[in-house]
């Protein structure tokens, strides 16, 4: 009989039954609804190998490839080992290769890639600070191109982690990371399929890792990468991605900032309103939207009633409190 | 035996046409929008998924029990009939969208009235 682990505990699943069965019979707490294969409220990740097929059903393509799938119609064939969605397990040791302002806010943080780190762009970790306190940050290089790791860490008041990275870490240090998680990134396989990026803040971090590896991977069709911020000078790296626009055909690059007078080349508008008045249909696409959560979520459902299918619409709000304890 | 009702609909295949359509059609209805006021939106989308796999007569294994638990919260902030009928209501302009026939539609309908007590919790 197959065995699955969870947790640090080992349940044996009887022939025929689902992984669900197997660990409600044996009393374990896991979340669950329709039991049928569609609601996905009982998904989970193997961490030893692809899960049956049946088992993956319905998610999106960065779920399956990151092998999750749905408990209640998986019945395993030999022992599964599963975490809950979202854990980051093991946790690596990595020297900041290097530190610079790329604003008045923003710190861009490079780490040396430890061996046998892997990741995707536009995914995320948790960076301890000497006290053990963890923030989670967006990964902005791509691992087929750069030996670091890049993070662009906005400099909080007071803040924890972004304050010890900002004032008191430096090229040389140590740091612990965990394991890189999160669905917002690029999967090949649609290259005809146009992209659109809205970010604010240093959402840009994993936008510009999602629009670094589409390029990389070939991605044809448009990419329009709209950058937002309160004020201009909240905008970085605007050289960066114009040279980057000039080099590739495909990318294009927007600058927003929704108030006072802008700099030549920046839209005076919100960077999600610029993008939905220069788009108004969204069928076909598939969207990407990171920084501030309340952007992120209205946004999620603008493009969503413009056209962009839930399948498409790929969203990493960073949340308030992580935004104002960082 | 005759086909099921979701074989004649198109099965799965079916329930994913609908889905973003039919979701699309709920936010934009003034009637009923405000219960989906702050809602993770890719987790509602699978639930309107299961909804319609179990009003399509899908594989399912929900019971009055969690239909009543899943919407009490939404009956204490004044969920009634009226908003039943709108969400019926967005079902069939959804299928007759998608060139469902009008017979199709009223099975469906009948389907997704078995519901209506357990989900206004009576």
């Amino acid at each position: 009989m197959p065995i699955i682990a969870f947790e640090d505990q080992e349940y044996d699943c009887g022939p025929a039954e689902t992984v669900l069965d197997c660990l409600i019979r044996q009393g374990v707490s896991v979340n669950y609804s329709c039991r049928a294969g569609v609601c996905q409220t009982c998904m989970m990740v193997s961490t030893d190998g692809r899960p049956p097929a049946e088992s993956q059903v319905g998610l999106k393509d960065t779920l399956k490839a990151q092998d999750h799938f749905l408990m209640c119609s998986c019945v395993p064939e030999q022992k599964m080992s599963l975490v809950r969605p979202g854990s980051d397990g093991v946790s690596y040791d990595a020297t900041v290769s290097s530190l610079d302002r790329l604003n008045d806010d923003v710190v861009r943080l490079r780490l040396e890639r430890p061996d046998g780190y892997e990741y995707q762009p536009g995914q995320f970790l948790n960076l301890k600070n000497d006290q053990g306190v963890a923030r989670s940050y967006s990964l902005a290089s791509i691992p087929s191109v750069d030996d670091f790791l890049e993070l662009h860490v906005r400099h909080m008041p007071g803040g924890q982690v972004s304050g010890w990275v900002a004032e008191r870490l430096s090229v040389g240090g140590n740091v612990t990371i965990s394991a890189a998680t999160g669905q917002c990134v690029y999967m090949p396989g649609r290259p005809e399929q146009s992209l659109l990026l809205v970010g604010t803040g240093t959402g840009l971090a994993p936008l510009l890792g999602i629009a670094r590896d589409a390029l990389q991977q070939g991605h044809v069709a448009p990419i329009h990468l709209y950058h937002g911020s309160g004020d201009a000078r909240g905008l970085y790296l605007v050289d960066v991605l114009r040279a980057m626009a000039e080099a590739h055909a495909p990318f294009h690059y927007h600058p927003c900032a929704s108030r006072g007078v802008p700099p030549e080349g920046v839209q005076p508008v919100r960077a999600a309103d610029q993008a939905l008045a220069d788009f108004t249909s969204l069928a076909g696409w598939r969207v990407f939207l990171c920084g501030r959560e309340d952007m992120v979520k209205a946004a999620q459902k603008k493009t969503f009633l413009a056209g962009a299918s839930m399948q498409d619409i790929f969203a990493d709000p960073f949340v308030e409190t992580k935004l104002a304890e960082a | 035996m005759s086909e099921s009702l979701f074989d004649r609909l198109g099965g799965e295949a079916a329930v994913n046409a609908a889905v973003d359509i039919f979701y699309r059609k709920v936010l934009a209805d003034d009637r009923i929008n405000k219960f989906f006021d702050g809602v993770d939106m890719e987790k509602q989308a699978a639930k309107q998924k299961a909804f319609l796999t179990m009003a399509f007569g899908g594989p399912n294994s929900y019971t009055g029990d969690d239909m009543r638990k899943g919407h009490a919260h939404l009956v204490e902030r004044g969920l009634n009939d009226t908003h039943f009928d709108a969400v019926v209501e967005n079902l069939g302009a959804t299928l007759a969208e998608l060139g469902v026939s009008a017979d199709l539609i009223g099975e469906v309908a009948a389907v997704a009235e078995t519901t209506r007590n357990d989900i206004l919790g009576r």
